[in-house]
């Protein structure tokens, strides 16, 4: 399928899908709510089958917090992302996709452990670098550490 | 066959007899058994010191590198500094490991290699005793060491201890069998199991040629189990080092570990002059029946240089094996023996119980 | 450090116990903490306690500038330094839409297979060793050295080059590099059959790692494990094949995929990539075209703002790189998607049900090297 094809199968799917421009990916924002149906979607319908998530990605854009999902369909070569975001700064959360792509599952608990964004149904969502007693989530714009970060 | 001036039998003769004119009974056997027991000692330590240093030099060699080069000419005293080290390290105590079986378990190893050794002929008349059952006192001496591997692994109060010595008693047992039925292989042949009976016996030839198919394919299972029972080689899980860290003596430090260290080489040493013994010759020279001239010229060579020659070529394959080859899982060392080496045994020692029968050895 | 052991509490029978394997320990190449359930001698599951050599490279990146991230991610897949540096080059020449001269893209594709036959004969080498054969050790790094010694003698300094920068190379290659690269590959294609002769083909080493660690092609997929790990099960995944860079459009090469997926198809997958290597870099390296070894850049280069993402065939796998660049001199988030990371993530699923020394043999077939996984 190519871009535009693809274009509007998502727009079929979640209507309330926003395009985003981008030279390399073909990039949809869609609200938390829909990320796992539409992601189950990807990945078991016939013709989209996106089975190889490749990279899950957590941005901090300091009014909100963001999760992206690059993925590309092994059989039909083509690659999609998707974004999702929350302005939730206390408690963020968003479904888990690990049950349908078990990489998900440490990508997550990065995310978690850097960036304090939590996913709903996770298995075993602990800290994955940090010990698990560290106060705060370093990723984030406004982490500070007295100790351990020296600003020149 | 003149082995006058390499005869030993004279001397021993001559040093009892002193003895016995001289001492009380009592105290004659007393000063005998001490001195023997000092000379084996002696001899015990420095094979130990001289195999560790050639592992080394073996292993270097095949391995592109050097080996110990510092210490001595040629680094040859690499080891008596590395024993001097060791000597020195402090002695580490295990807070809730079991004292007692912690201190013994070193010397069980040491004492059931040191009572193999004193079986062994090493010329005519050179041998601290000379069972009639000279082989199965071997056999049955050497299998005490599995003792000491496991109260090593238990006492030390830790895991990965405790998993290879169970790893190591296992294989040890296991593979006792398979030295046991192929040495059976050759007393079938030599129809006596007294060491120097076996050595006389091979003066026209020596086991390995005589028996030829059965003897050969018994001399490739010894050399297989025994480098089995002593741990070493592609069968070394027990202290495989990538795994377990160093297994069954993970915990011990200083000189018990040199016990332990020193103890695998000489189950090494003693497998090799079995070996050596039993299927090479023993002291006894490269005889070839009918040709009397090669005889003479052989005869030549003391027995105690052909000894040592073939021990240590068999120790050189052992080592060629160790670090060529990688190492065996647990469970297919198991099924090697218990699948494979086991019955070609049994077939082995009918095939040479027949042949002896039918008289169609050399 | 708070010990803390969170293994799921589903169903610890009595017989089972733990043992940690790591941080420091013989075999796991690097600091990697398993806590490993045994039952006897089976594996029953497996945790990974990554973090020992986390960095925070990540957030270094978003005080640096680009030519600076290069230095950094040197220091992440340590043993195939030029090919993550070359990741970030590309983003950057992409996103400031500079084309590079031929002879950078011919150069830095020579050296990042040279880079990947330093890496497999690293991963032989403590292959072997894992497995008892410790000769192997000797007999890798011996011929590691010849490639070590090529990049001395160009760019100064064995591991850790920074070597390519955005536009070009920091300088040219030194002359006698076509020679010595041309003896090179004519003295390990001698040697590279000692290495068959040792390990291949020996019969405990294929007992050991025939049908062990088996990962089917749908799970090395979803497990995102890519790399020969990956290819030994048969998932295409070769980024220079699929989405090719440099020049590696113009070279013929073959793209090794094996399909039993146990550890030896791995281990077959490398052995052939490092001749696949050397074919590559005898088709290029007698064509080298003449002209600049980089491209006039700024002093400062700020990237358009938006989002860019370069994905390159590290030696353990794919290695992808995000970029979301708000128009300033650093970045304002760098994400490093790391081969490593999702290799491991596999680990526990594929060692279940087997020994503890098979568990050594599969560590050592996914080749992790753990500064990767950490970042």
């Amino acid at each position: 399928m190519n871009n535009e094809q693809l274009k509007e199968r998502i727009l079929g799917l979640v209507p309330d899908a926003e395009f985003q421009e981008n030279k390399q990916f073909l990039t949809f924002l869609i609200p938390p709510a829909r990320l796992h149906a539409l992601a189950q979607k990807l990945r078991d319908e016939e013709d989209l089958a996106f089975d190889f998530l490749f990279c899950l990605t957590g941005v901090d854009l300091i009014k909100q917090l963001m999760v992206i999902y690059h993925m590309e369909s092994t059989r039909h070569k083509h690659q999609l992302v998707l974004k999702v975001q929350t302005e939730d700064r206390l408690n963020p959360a968003f479904d888990t996709v690990c049950d349908l792509w078990k990489t998900a599952e440490f990508h997550e608990r990065e995310v978690y452990d850097l960036l304090g964004i939590r996913f709903n149904n996770h298995p075993d969502l602990r800290r994955i670098f940090l010990d698990e007693d560290w106060k705060g989530h370093p990723l984030r714009k406004d982490y500070t550490d007295e100790v351990n970060i020296v600003e020149l | 066959m003149n082995f006058s001036i390499y005869d030993f039998t004279s001397f021993n003769q001559w040093l009892d007899k002193l003895l016995y004119d001289n001492l009380s009974p009592f105290w004659a056997v007393v000063v005998e058994m001490t001195v023997i027991g000092l000379v084996v000692l002696l001899f015990y330590a420095l094979i130990g010191l001289f195999l560790v240093y050639a592992e080394r030099k073996v292993c270097a060699f095949m391995q592109n590198r050097v080996g110990p080069n510092r210490v001595g000419p040629y680094g040859f005293f690499q080891t008596i500094a590395d024993l001097i080290k060791l000597l020195l390290k402090e002695l580490v105590h295990i807070k809730n490991a079991d004292k007692l079986l912690f201190n013994i378990a070193p010397f069980i190893v040491i004492c059931a290699s040191f009572m193999a050794i004193a079986a062994i002929p090493f010329a005519k008349g050179l041998h601290a005793i000379d069972f009639d059952i000279g082989i199965l006192y071997v056999i049955a001496v050497s299998s005490l060491g599995v003792i000491g591997v496991l109260l090593a692994g238990w006492s030390s109060n830790n895991k990965y201890s405790l998993i290879g010595a169970m790893r190591s008693g296992a294989q040890i047992v296991s593979y006792e069998l398979s030295v046991g039925l192929s040495l059976l292989t050759i007393i079938v042949l030599a129809g006596t199991m007294q060491f120097s009976q076996i050595v006389e016996g091979q003066a026209n030839g020596w086991f390995i040629f005589k028996g030829h198919i059965p003897a050969f394919i018994a001399f490739v299972v010894f050399l297989i189990s025994s480098t089995a029972e002593t741990n070493r080689g592609p069968f070394d899980l027990a202290e495989a080092e990538s795994e377990l860290t160093a297994g069954f003596h993970t915990e011990y430090s200083g000189i018990k570990f040199a016990f332990f260290f020193l103890a695998e080489y000489m189950n090494m040493f003693i497998v090799a002059s079995i070996a050596a013994t039993v299927f090479l010759g023993g002291w006894m020279p490269f005889h070839v029946s009918g040709w009397e001239g090669f005889n003479h010229v052989m005869d030549f060579i003391p027995p105690l240089i052909w000894y040592f020659g073939k021990t240590f070529f068999v120790i050189f394959l052992m080592m060629w094996f160790k670090w060529t080859f990688p190492r065996l899982r647990i469970d297919q060392l198991l099924t090697l023996e218990w699948k494979y080496l086991l019955p070609i045994n049994l077939v082995n020692i009918l095939i040479m119980a027949f042949v002896v029968l039918m008289g169609w050895h050399f | 450090m708070k010990e803390v052991v969170n293994l799921p509490v589903k169903n610890i029978e009595e017989e089972e116990y733990h043992i940690n394997m790591g941080p420091q320990h013989p075999s796991t190449h690097g600091v990697l903490r398993l806590v490993v359930s045994l039952q006897g001698e089976i594996v029953k599951s497996l945790k990974p306690h990554c973090g020992y050599i986390h960095r925070g490279i990540e957030k270094m990146c978003e005080k640096d500038t680009y030519p600076q991230i290069i230095h950094l991610t040197d220091r992440m897949d340590y043993l195939s330094a030029h090919i993550n540096n070359h990741a970030v080059c590309m983003l950057v020449e992409k996103a400031l839409e500079v084309e590079v001269p031929e002879r950078v893209k011919y150069i830095r594709t020579i050296i990042d297979e040279l880079n990947r036959i330093a890496s497999h004969q690293l991963w032989w080498c403590s292959f072997g060793m894992d497995m008892g054969g410790l000769t192997c050790f000797f007999y890798g790094l011996r011929d590691r050295e010849k490639i070590l010694d090529i990049f001395e003698e160009s760019f100064g300094s064995r591991l850790l080059h920074s070597y390519y920068t955005p536009g070009g190379l920091m300088m040219d290659i030194h002359p006698n590099f076509q020679k010595s690269v041309k003896d090179f590959i004519v003295y390990f294609r001698k040697k590279i059959k000692d290495y068959d002769d040792l390990l291949t083909g020996n019969i405990i080493m294929q007992e050991r790692t025939k049908g062990v660690g088996i990962l089917s092609k749908e799970d090395a997929v979803s497990y995102g494990v890519t790399g020969p790990s990956g290819r030994g099960s048969g998932f295409s995944c070769d980024v220079r094949k699929n989405h090719p860079y440099g020049v590696y459009d113009k070279v013929e090469f073959n793209e090794i995929l094996m399909h039993e997926g146990d550890t030896f198809a791995r281990y077959m997958v490398r052995m052939h990539e490092m001749h696949e290597s050397m074919k590559i870099i005898e088709q290029l390296i007698d064509n080298i075209p003449a002209g600049d070894y980089s491209v006039k850049m700024k002093a400062v280069l700020k990237l358009p703002a938006g989002e860019y993402f370069q994905r390159v065939e590290a030696a353990r796998g794919e290695l992808g790189v995000y970029v979301l660049s708000d128009g300033n001199k650093t970045p304002f988030r760098m994400k490093f998607r790391s081969p490593n990371f999702s290799n491991l993530s596999a680990l526990d699923h594929i060692s279940r049900g087997g020994k503890i020394a098979d568990l050594v043999a599969i560590g050592g077939s996914l080749d992790y090297v753990i500064p990767d996984i950490d970042r």
